[in-house]
C-alpha cells in the first residue's frame, strides 16, 4: 500500500511514531494525527459501512460534522463505540474496529441491502405499519440485524467522570481566529475569560491555512495563556446553551479506549455560567448532491485540504474538486500546492478575474460551468468522476483518485439556537446565520457569516471588547489586530442542491450519509405529502443521525424548497437542539453513580438491626430492617415468625423514618384545625389523634398521628414516603394562602428515633421498663402519650397503634435511640421481645385495614376508605369544597374491601383487577374491571393472604366470590369480598 | 439553567427552587361553613384552572434547598427572562406594556 503522507507539512510530530491497530492490522501514524488522518495515510479508505444499505464508506469530513467514520475503540472495559475517527487523537496502541460489517468490512453480507434500496424508500416504516401489523414481523427481523451502529461493551463503566462548575465574564466557544481575538480583547479589557475549543490543538485552521495567521495565533495564545483570569480548554465541547448563559460542556481528559491513569477521569462535564457567550463557532461545509457522492474518496473540499494542511496527508494524486464558491479556490490550492494535480470544476459561469488569478502559478486546472455528475468507484476508492454542465448534457468521464465538493458553508448557528435564537436566511451566503437572540450571546466570524480573515478578525476583536465593557471592564485592548492577509473581490454563491445525474448511471445521491438519505427520498417525501422540514425529517430520518445532519440539512431543506418551488427562508429550518456533538453518557452522571447517586438515609439503629441478621429494604432513600433472619429460616418463616409475635405476645420495630414535623406559634391550634379534616380541635394536652390530610381537590393526601405537647406546639407524624410534601404543603399554606396565621414548622425527622412496641404482652413489658410510669390502661390510655425518661434518657411513648394491637410508640433523640432500643431488648427478653420488619408491619396492617401507600393512591377520598365519618361537619379544612364534587359522592365509588382467596391457600398478587368473569387473559379478550387489590400479605391469624383493595360498591359486595385477574402475572384466581376490618374488627385488642 | 432571585437569599441556581404555580390565583376564602355556589365555583377555579399566557407570568416558587421560602417572581415563559421576584405577601411591580 502506497504512502499518502507527504515529506513535510501538518502540525504533526513525525519524531514521534505511534503504532495503532484498525480491524486487527497494525499501522503506523504520528503524534498529532487524528485516527481518520492516520488511516489515510496508510491508504485506508473505506472505514464504515452505512446505515441502512451497508454502503462502503469513507471519511467525509476533517472535523466533529463527520457522518460517515464511525468507529469503535479499545477493548473490554474500554471498548467505546460510535465515535468519529476525525475526533480521535492517536494514541500508542490505540485499537480500532469497524461497524456496522459483517463477517468484515470488505466483504459485508449485509450490503445487498443496497440493492434492495428500492424496497426500503424514505417513510418505510410508515408504509409498512399502513398494511397488517403481522406483516411488519418478517422485515422487523431483518433489520433488527441489519441497521445500526457500533456495540456497546455492555459491561458496567468503572470509569471516573467529575462535574465542574465555574464563572466567568466571557465565555468564547471556537479558537479560530475569531474567537482568539474575541477572548484576547476581552481578557485585556480586564474581564474574565474562558476558551473552549472542541479541538485537542486551539486555534483552529489558521493554525494550517497562512502563515501569517499562524503567526498570530501563537503569539495570541501565548499572550492569553499568561493572563490569570484566562482559563484556555482544549478537547471541550460546548455542546448546550441554556438559560442564562449556562454552558453546558464536556472535555475529554482521558483518551477513549486507552486504560485511564490513576486518579485520571475520562470526561469533565463542566457548567460554565458566563455574564456573555461569544459564539466563534465557525461554519460547516456541505458537500454537492449527485450520484454516489458516497463512495469511499468522495469528501468535503476542505476536508482534502485539512488533512494535507494539519496533518501531511494528501488524499490524493489527481483530484477532482467541485464548486459553486470562492472557498473551493483556496482548497483547491492548498491541494495543489501539496503536491495534487487538481481539477478545479466550478458551477458558476463567471466569477472574478482575482478569484481566477489566486491559482496562477498552481497545478490546478479550472473549468467553468462544470461540475461533477456521478463519482466513479467501490470500497477501495476512487478512480474516475463523470464531470459535465449543469443541464447534464455533454459529460465525459476523467480518471482521478479523489473527489472532493464544496457547496457552500453553513454557519455553526447551535448554541444561539439551544436558546430560542431565530436563525435568518441569507440569500447572498445561501445560508442562516443568527438572527434575532433571547440570550447574551453574539456571534462572530463565520458563525455570524463572516468568511473572510479581515471580518473574522474585526468582528471577535470588536464583540471581544463590547462583551467587557458591557461588564465594566474598561482598560484600553489597544489596536485591532491585521493581518497581511490579500482580500480578494468575492464572487457570489450559485444556489446548488442537486447536480444532474447522467444517464445509464446508477446509485443514489445522498444528502444524509449516516442515515442514507438522499435527494429521491426527500423528493417522494415531498411528493407524499410530508412538505415541512420537521414532517421531512422524521419521515426521511434526514438529520436524525448521530451527526445531527450537520452537512446535510440546509441540502435537504434547499431540495425540498425546491421541490415545492418555494424559498429556502420560507421552508425553514429544523430546530438545533442539544447536545451539540453526541456524547459520552458518563459524562452527566459524573460521579453521582452507584452509592454516590443518592444519599442513603439510616435510623440510628441501623447498626443494631445489622447485627440482629436484618436484610434491608430502600424506602425512599431509607433503608428499613425488611425482616431478621434467624438461624436457617427463609424469608417466609422469618415474617410469619414476627407477624406472630406481635399478635401473641410483643415485638419492637423501627419507625424513625416517619416524617416528622414540629408545628409551634399562636396560631398552631387553627393552622392543625385547617390542615386535618377530622376535627382536631378538642385534641388536649397529652393527647394523640390520628389525622387525615386532603389535598384541595378532596383527595386524600397523607395520613399520620398528632400530639399535643402544650397550648401552642404540635408534634406530627407523616408517612415515611409523604414526609417532604407534607412539609411543602404547610409552608405553602402559611406562606401562601394564610400568612397572618403566626405559625412556623420545622422538619425534626432526622432528630427524633421512634421505635413501636407492639403485642398483647406491650403493656407489660413498658410496665417493666418504665416502673414509675402508670401504664395501665387508665393511667395512658389508648391515644395519649407522656414524655418521661427510660434509664434518664428522655422518651415520648405514645399509645397508637399500626397494626391493631395493644401498642405504643417509643419516640426519643435520634442520639439516644441505640441506647433506648438496646434498653427496651434488655427489658424485653422476659417478653419475649424480637425486632419486626417492615413486611411483617405491612402484613400486620393489612389483617387489620389500616390504609398505606397502596391505598393513599392520589384517587381516594375519605369516604372510599370507609373514613367518612372521620371528616369534620363543622369546620373548615382544606379540601373541604374539593369533597363536594360530584364524582366523588358517586354511590357506585370503588370502596375498600378485604379480600380473601377462595381456596383458602393460594397467593393473591397485589395489582390484580377484580373482575366477575373466571377467564381472563389471551390477547384480545376483555372484560370489565370493577376494581383493584391495593396491597395483598400473608396474614398469620388467617394462615393465608389476605389483601386489600377497591371495588364499585364495596360494601354491597362482602360475601361475594369474584375474580382476581393478573394477565401479565397470568393468573385468576377466585377470591371471596370480606370486610376490611380482618381482625379484631371491634378494635378490643388496641383499646383494651 | 435559569438564575432565579430569591428575595432572601439573592440569585441562585434553578435547580435549587421548586416550581409552585400561578401567583394570580387567590385562595377563596373558604371559612363559612354555608358554602355558596360563588365560592364553590371560585375555589374550583383556584384548584383546576391556569392561564397558560404567552409572554409574561406571574407566579409562585419554592427555595427547597435554600432558605424554603416561597416568593413571587414574573418570568417570560417564552425565554425565561425573570424581570421581578417579590416575597410572597409582597405585590410585583407594574411594567409598561411591551417591556
Amino acid at each position: 500500500m502506497t504512502s499518502f503522507r507527504l515529506d513535510q507539512g501538518g502540525l504533526i510530530d513525525r519524531n514521534t511514531p505511534l503504532n495503532f491497530r484498525f480491524d486487527g492490522k497494525a499501522y503506523q501514524g504520528f503524534q498529532g494525527d487524528t485516527l481518520a488522518s492516520a488511516l489515510l495515510a496508510n491508504g485506508v479508505q473505506l472505514m464504515g459501512r452505512s446505515f441502512k444499505y451497508h454502503r462502503p464508506r469513507g471519511v467525509y469530513g476533517s472535523g466533529s460534522e463527520e457522518p460517515n467514520a464511525l468507529m469503535t475503540v479499545g477493548r473490554g472495559q474500554e471498548q467505546e463505540s460510535n465515535l468519529r475517527a476525525t475526533m480521535i487523537d492517536l494514541y500508542e496502541g490505540l485499537d480500532a474496529q469497524s461497524q456496522n460489517a459483517w463477517p468484515s468490512l470488505k466483504t459485508d453480507i449485509m450490503a445487498v441491502n443496497s440493492l434492495l434500496s428500492a424496497f426500503l424508500p424514505a417513510g418505510f416504516y410508515y408504509k409498512i405499519f399502513l398494511g397488517s401489523a403481522n406483516f411488519w414481523l418478517l422485515p422487523e427481523y431483518f433489520i433488527r440485524r441489519a441497521a445500526g451502529l457500533g456495540r456497546p461493551n455492555e459491561l458496567a463503566n468503572e470509569d471516573d467522570y467529575q462535574h465542574h462548575f465555574t464563572h466567568c465574564d466571557v465565555l468564547v466557544v471556537g479558537s479560530g481566529l475569531s474567537g482568539v481575538a474575541a477572548a484576547l480583547a476581552a481578557a485585556r479589557s480586564g474581564a474574565s475569560v474562558t476558551l473552549v475549543d472542541e479541538h485537542d490543538k486551539l486555534g483552529g485552521q489558521g493554525l494550517w491555512r497562512e502563515a501569517a495567521q499562524r503567526e498570530w495565533l501563537h503569539e495570541a495564545l501565548a499572550e492569553l495563556a499568561d493572563y490569570p483570569k484566562v482559563r484556555l480548554m482544549s478537547r471541550t465541547t460546548a455542546w448546550g446553551h441554556y438559560d442564562d448563559n449556562m454552558v453546558a460542556c464536556v472535555q475529554v481528559e482521558g483518551d477513549p479506549g486507552k486504560p485511564l491513569s490513576a486518579h485520571q477521569p475520562r470526561a469533565r462535564a463542566w457548567h460554565i455560567r458566563a455574564k456573555r457567550v461569544i459564539y466563534a463557532t465557525g461554519a460547516i461545509e456541505r458537500p454537492l448532491v449527485f450520484a454516489n457522492n458516497d463512495r469511499p474518496g468522495v469528501m468535503l473540499a476542505h476536508a482534502g485540504a485539512a488533512f494535507a494542511g494539519k496533518f501531511g496527508v494528501l488524499v490524493g494524486k489527481s483530484l477532482v474538486l467541485a464548486t459553486n464558491n470562492d472557498d473551493g479556490y483556496s482548497s483547491a490550492r492548498l491541494l495543489a500546492d501539496a503536491g495534487a494535480q487538481v481539477h478545479l470544476l466550478e458551477a458558476r459561469d463567471q466569477v472574478s478575474e482575482a478569484l481566477q488569478d489566486s491559482l496562477k502559478g498552481s497545478n490546478v486546472e479550472l473549468s467553468l460551468g462544470q461540475t461533477v455528475l456521478s463519482a466513479k468507484g467501490g470500497s477501495n476508492g476512487v478512480s474516475a468522476a463523470e464531470i459535465g454542465g449543469l443541464d447534464g448534457k455533454s459529460s465525459r468521464l476523467i480518471n482521478c483518485d479523489g473527489v472532493l465538493s464544496s457547496g457552500g458553508w453553513s454557519p455553526s448557528i447551535h448554541l444561539h439556537s439551544h436558546t430560542g435564537g431565530k436563525a435568518e436566511w441569507r440569500d447572498d451566503l445561501q445560508a442562516f446565520v443568527p438572527g434575532k437572540r433571547l440570550q447574551e450571546g453574539v456571534a462572530v466570524g463565520a458563525a455570524a457569516g463572516l468568511f473572510a480573515t479581515h471580518e473574522a478578525l474585526a468582528s471577535g476583536w470588536q464583540q471581544g471588547i463590547t462583551a467587557a465593557q458591557d461588564l465594566g471592564h474598561s482598560v484600553s485592548a489597544g489596536h485591532a489586530p491585521t493581518l497581511d492577509i490579500a482580500s480578494i473581490e468575492t464572487s457570489p454563491i450559485m444556489p446548488l442542491w442537486s447536480n444532474p445525474k447522467p444517464r445509464k448511471v446508477k446509485g443514489k445521491a445522498f444528502v444524509d450519509f449516516q442515515n442514507d438519505a438522499g435527494s429521491s427520498d426527500v423528493v417522494m417525501a415531498n411528493q407524499e405529502g410530508y412538505r415541512s422540514v420537521e414532517h421531512l425529517k422524521r419521515y426521511t430520518t434526514l438529520g436524525m443521525g448521530t451527526d445531527q445532519g450537520k452537512t446535510a440539512n440546509i441540502n435537504g431543506h434547499a431540495l425540498l424548497a425546491q421541490a415545492q418551488g418555494r424559498a429556502i427562508a420560507e421552508v425553514g429550518t429544523t430546530t438545533f437542539r442539544p447536545p451539540y456533538t453526541p456524547l459520552t453518557l458518563g459524562a452527566f452522571g459524573g460521579p453521582h453513580v452507584g452509592a454516590s447517586f443518592a444519599p442513603i438515609r439510616r435510623t440510628p439503629m441501623h447498626d443494631l438491626h445489622q447485627d440482629a441478621g436484618a436484610s434491608f429494604v430502600e424506602a425512599g432513600m431509607w433503608m428499613r430492617a425488611e425482616w431478621y433472619t434467624r438461624d436457617d429460616e427463609d424469608m417466609w418463616a422469618s415474617i410469619k415468625r414476627e407477624a406472630r409475635q406481635v399478635r401473641q405476645a410483643v415485638a419492637m420495630c423501627d419507625v424513625s423514618t416517619l416524617g416528622k414535623i414540629d408545628v409551634q406559634g399562636p396560631d398552631a391550634q387553627e393552622f392543625i384545625q385547617r390542615l386535618y379534616c377530622n376535627g382536631m380541635k378538642t385534641l388536649a394536652i397529652g393527647k394523640v389523634r390520628y389525622g387525615l390530610m386532603l389535598r384541595d381537590d378532596g383527595i386524600v393526601f397523607d395520613d399520620g398521628t398528632v400530639a399535643r405537647l402544650a397550648d401552642n406546639h404540635y408534634y406530627m407524624t407523616t408517612t415515611t414516603a409523604n414526609a417532604a410534601a407534607v412539609l411543602a404543603h404547610m409552608e405553602y399554606h402559611l406562606d401562601v394562602v394564610w400568612p397572618e396565621l403566626k405559625v412556623r414548622v420545622a422538619s425534626i425527622t432526622d432528630q427524633w428515633a421512634g421505635m413501636a412496641v407492639a403485642g398483647p404482652r406491650s403493656r407489660d413489658m413498658l410496665q417493666a421498663a418504665l416502673p414509675h410510669i402508670d401504664m395501665s390502661n387508665e393511667g395512658l390510655p389508648f391515644m395519649g402519650f407522656v414524655d418521661t425518661e427510660l434509664n434518664g434518657l428522655p422518651v415520648r411513648v405514645l399509645r397508637i397503634s399500626f397494626s391493631g394491637e395493644l401498642a405504643y410508640e417509643v419516640h426519643t433523640p435520634a442520639r439516644f435511640g441505640p441506647q433506648v432500643w438496646q434498653a427496651l431488648s434488655e427489658t424485653g427478653k422476659d417478653f419475649g421481645l424480637m425486632p419486626y420488619g417492615t413486611e411483617a408491619l405491612g402484613a400486620l396492617r393489612i389483617e387489620k385495614g389500616h390504609v398505606a401507600g397502596g391505598e393513599l393512591d392520589g384517587r381516594t377520598t375519605p369516604a372510599d376508605m370507609g373514613l367518612g365519618k372521620m371528616v369534620a361537619k363543622k369546620k373548615d379544612f382544606i379540601g373541604r369544597l374539593g369533597l363536594l364534587r360530584e364524582g366523588l359522592n358517586k354511590a357506585d365509588r370503588p370502596t375498600l374491601v378485604g379480600i380473601m382467596p377462595a381456596d383458602g391457600r393460594s397467593n393473591v398478587i397485589a395489582g390484580s383487577q377484580l373482575t366477575e368473569e373466571g377467564q381472563v387473559g389471551g390477547f384480545g379478550s376483555m372484560t370489565k374491571s370493577l376494581g383493584w387489590i391495593s396491597s395483598a400479605h400473608f396474614s398469620v391469624e388467617h394462615d393465608c393472604f389476605v389483601a386489600l383493595g377497591f371495588i364499585d360498591k364495596g360494601s354491597e359486595r362482602i360475601g361475594q366470590t369474584l375474580f382476581a385477574a393478573s394477565p401479565v402475572d397470568d393468573e385468576h384466581l377466585p377470591v371471596n369480598i370480606v370486610s376490611p376490618h380482618m381482625i379484631d374488627p371491634q378494635g378490643e385488642r388496641q383499646y383494651g | 439553567m435559569m438564575l432565579i432571585p430569591c428575595p432572601w437569599c439573592g440569585e441562585r441556581s434553578e435547580n435549587e427552587f421548586t416550581y409552585i404555580g400561578d401567583a394570580r390565583r387567590k385562595r377563596p376564602d373558604t371559612s363559612a361553613l354555608e358554602v355558596s355556589d360563588a365560592t364553590l365555583q371560585a375555589h374550583s377555579d383556584y384548584v383546576f384552572l391556569r392561564d397558560n399566557p404567552k409572554g409574561w407570568h406571574q407566579e409562585y416558587w419554592q427555595h427547597t434547598s435554600g432558605c424554603r421560602a416561597h416568593f413571587k417572581v414574573e418570568r417570560n415563559v417564552v425565554d425565561h427572562r425573570i424581570r421581578a421576584s417579590v416575597k410572597a405577601d409582597e405585590e410585583l411591580p407594574t411594567f409598561p406594556e411591551g417591556r
